[in-house]
């Protein structure tokens, strides 16, 4: 008799990637830079990026329009975005130079790839749905662009309701799977270590580390 | 808003052209800070520990 699905999906992921490899308390040495750090904090300014959107969607225009802490948390929203692109910019670049996707790394370098991809749609479906002088500006100098490649119809920049279900909900939904899967393929397959590093490099417990 | 920054968020941005490149100063001075931090985040130390790698594996080993 087969197994069932659940059994063989369970067995599939523990072979593919146990618990000590999804939360691992050890790096290899070679990570202790700071190049490697520029993936963690694009991860942690899309934390901020979701969280301070999570609250425009609930309160909506009428508040972050108008109110000081409404503003304040627009701001944070726009802030963190800007900072997301450059952290994750230069993590393209470090990743970039130093070939990330040697050793088997090919899907978590397709997957950053197309996460990059789909932040700047969001990014701009983003700046469609300001609601404000800024936001027309760019919506009328973009459906030009996008006419003449032929999908203005589908996609259609001056219809302020598609861009903001695009932006609150298709988008992040995607964005946050590729990532997802982005981060499961980094503990899949490790960390890529430096062109020249020796690839047996000690690991360091951290926990052993901060403990003694 | 009042000020130099009044000044500066009510006039369109400055464009540097070299044929047809063309950029405005405030995105060239975004780039440029992105490669300062690219440079300094791959030749500036990391802050590690005192003891050596071997010295914590060992420690590690003796437990």
């Amino acid at each position: 008799m087969s197994k069932m699905w659940t059994a063989r999906l369970r067995e599939g992921w523990q072979r593919n990637l146990p618990i000590e490899k999804l939360i691992p308390d050890a790096q290899p040495a070679y990570v202790a830079s700071w190049i490697y750090v520029f993936g963690v904090l694009t991860l942690a300014a899309f934390s901020v990026i979701i969280a301070s959107g999570l609250v425009l969607a609930f309160a909506g225009p009428a508040w972050y329009h108008t109110s000081s802490f409404g503003l304040f948390v627009n701001s944070l929203h726009f802030w963190s975005v800007q900072l997301f692109f450059v952290f994750m910019v230069i993590h393209l670049w470090g990743k970039f130079w130093m070939a990330a996707w040697r050793g088997r790394r090919m899907l978590t370098w397709i997957t950053g790839s197309v996460a990059f991809v789909a932040s700047i749609a969001t990014a701009f479906t983003g700046y469609l749905i300001q609601t404000n002088f800024d936001s027309q500006w760019i919506a009328f100098e973009a459906k030009d662009g996008f006419n003449s490649v032929g999908v203005g119809a589908v996609f259609t920049v001056t219809n302020l309701g598609q861009m903001l279900l695009l932006h609150v909900a298709f988008l992040p939904l995607i964005l946050g799977v590729i990532t997802l899967v982005h981060v499961l393929m980094v503990r899949k397959r490790g960390v890529v270590p430096p062109i020249d590093a020796d690839e047996s490099n000690t690991f360091e417990n951290f926990s052993g580390a901060l403990n003694d | 808003m009042s000020g130099w920054f009044s000044h500066f968020m009510n006039h369109p941005a400055t464009y540097l052209k070299w044929g047809w490149v063309q950029i405005s100063v405030t995105n060239l001075v975004v780039i440029l800070l992105m490669f300062a931090i690219f440079l300094a985040a791959v030749f500036i130390p990391f802050p590690t520990h005192n003891e050596s790698h071997d010295e914590i594996k060992n420690k590690g080993d003796k437990k």
